[in-house]
């Protein structure tokens, strides 16, 4: 059992959101590209499917997607202006800068599906 | 919060293998947890092996693990660190060879400064003599105020115990000997730029960071090693990509 103690701060759970959020999208971009490919074997096949995205469960399964997309992005940002601008200070204020941006990009799209 | 009586300390006492053994310590005002070390060193069990010299935050030989966190323990108030309920875990510094008890060697540690090229090399006299004539750094120029930034470390190796890249990759060089190479690369002085450059780079140096910043986090100095490494990234990547390594 990992010991969190040593790890329990901001930049770290940064890092672990970072990791954890681009192997999700590692994972779901097969099946994306899956499913754009349908539309040229079998337009009724995509339909279908994109017919059965309407239900609720898959909505939100949407907006966690959106949520973890825009955590990797704006973490990703976060990273390289500390590496490339040489931003040093006030990283746990960019931590919650970027989290922040995560939540907002998935409350923005929950908004367009309401 | 209401101060214990007594301090119920688990300290670590043998090898790698060894096991937390119980100590009752009495709760003092203004107690550091290096006093309570000592404490149980001098007066309930002279076979405790710990390490310490300066106990004012200069020599950084105190370091160990308090309650799960790397900490400088001459420095650490217990009120600091310990609950209503008193308890106290004291282990060695993690990521490095337990000597006995309390004490890490950190012959990894400072090897591997040796292999940062973490040595100034004067650059008007490469074989070691005194240079002619003082050189001139600017207080405020920029390649300054980046070595300053890092130059107070006391290799303490709390940030080598904190860091999950040398806990996965064994020759992993960690932030205090790339915090050094950082402040050399820095020193208009020096003549050993490129060879830095190329001992820091590469899957046991700086672009193995994954700027988790434990190292900056925990750094009892208040130091940003995670910052240092991520410029080590930024000149080698400028470097390479303009042709100028």
């Amino acid at each position: 059992m990992m010991d969190l103690r040593p790890r329990s701060h901001p930049t770290y759970l940064a890092f672990v959101v970072h990791r954890a959020s681009g192997l999700l999208l590692a994972l779901f971009l097969p099946l994306h590209f899956w499913v754009l490919g349908s539309a040229i074997t079998g337009e009724a096949r995509l339909e279908g499917f994109l017919r059965w995205t309407d239900n609720p469960l898959a909505k939100a399964a949407e907006t966690i997607l959106v949520v973890l997309l825009a955590a990797h992005l704006a973490g990703g940002l976060r990273v390289m202006a500390l590496e490339f601008l040489g931003w040093r200070r006030r990283q746990k204020d960019m931590v919650a800068i970027s989290a922040g941006v995560a939540l907002l990009v998935g409350l923005v799209f929950l908004l367009n599906v309401a | 919060m209401a101060e214990p009586a007594s301090l119920k300390v688990s300290v670590w006492r043998g090898g790698e293998d060894g096991a937390f053994q119980r100590y009752e310590v009495p709760a003092r005002t203004n107690q550091t947890v290096l006093d309570v070390v000592t404490h149980i060193q001098r007066e309930l069990d002279p076979s405790l092996a710990y390490r310490f010299a300066c106990r004012v935050g200069m020599c950084g030989s105190c370091a160990m693990t308090v309650n799960g966190r790397a900490r400088w323990t001459c420095r650490t108030h217990v009120k600091r660190v310990v609950d209503a309920d008193g308890a106290l875990e004291l282990r060695p510094l993690a990521n490095l060879p337990v000597i006995r008890d309390l004490a890490a060697d950190l012959s990894p540690f400072f090897d591997k400064w040796q292999r940062a090229r973490g040595t100034f090399l004067p650059k008007q006299s490469p074989d070691g003599a005194v240079p002619e004539d003082f050189a001139v750094v600017p207080p405020a120029s920029k390649a300054r105020r980046e070595a300053d930034a890092g130059i107070e470390c006391i290799g303490c190796a709390v940030c080598y115990a904190s860091c999950d890249v040398v806990a996965w990759n064994a020759d992993y060089l960690g932030p205090a000997a790339m915090n050094r190479a950082w402040t050399l690369v820095n020193d208009v002085r020096d003549g050993a730029r490129g060879e830095r450059l190329d001992a820091v780079a590469g899957d046991a140096g700086c672009h193995s960071c994954h700027s988790t910043q434990s190292c900056t986090e925990r750094c009892p100095k208040n130091l940003d090693p995670s910052s240092a490494i991520a410029g080590l990234k930024r000149v080698l990547f400028w470097d390479t990509l303009l042709g100028r390594r």
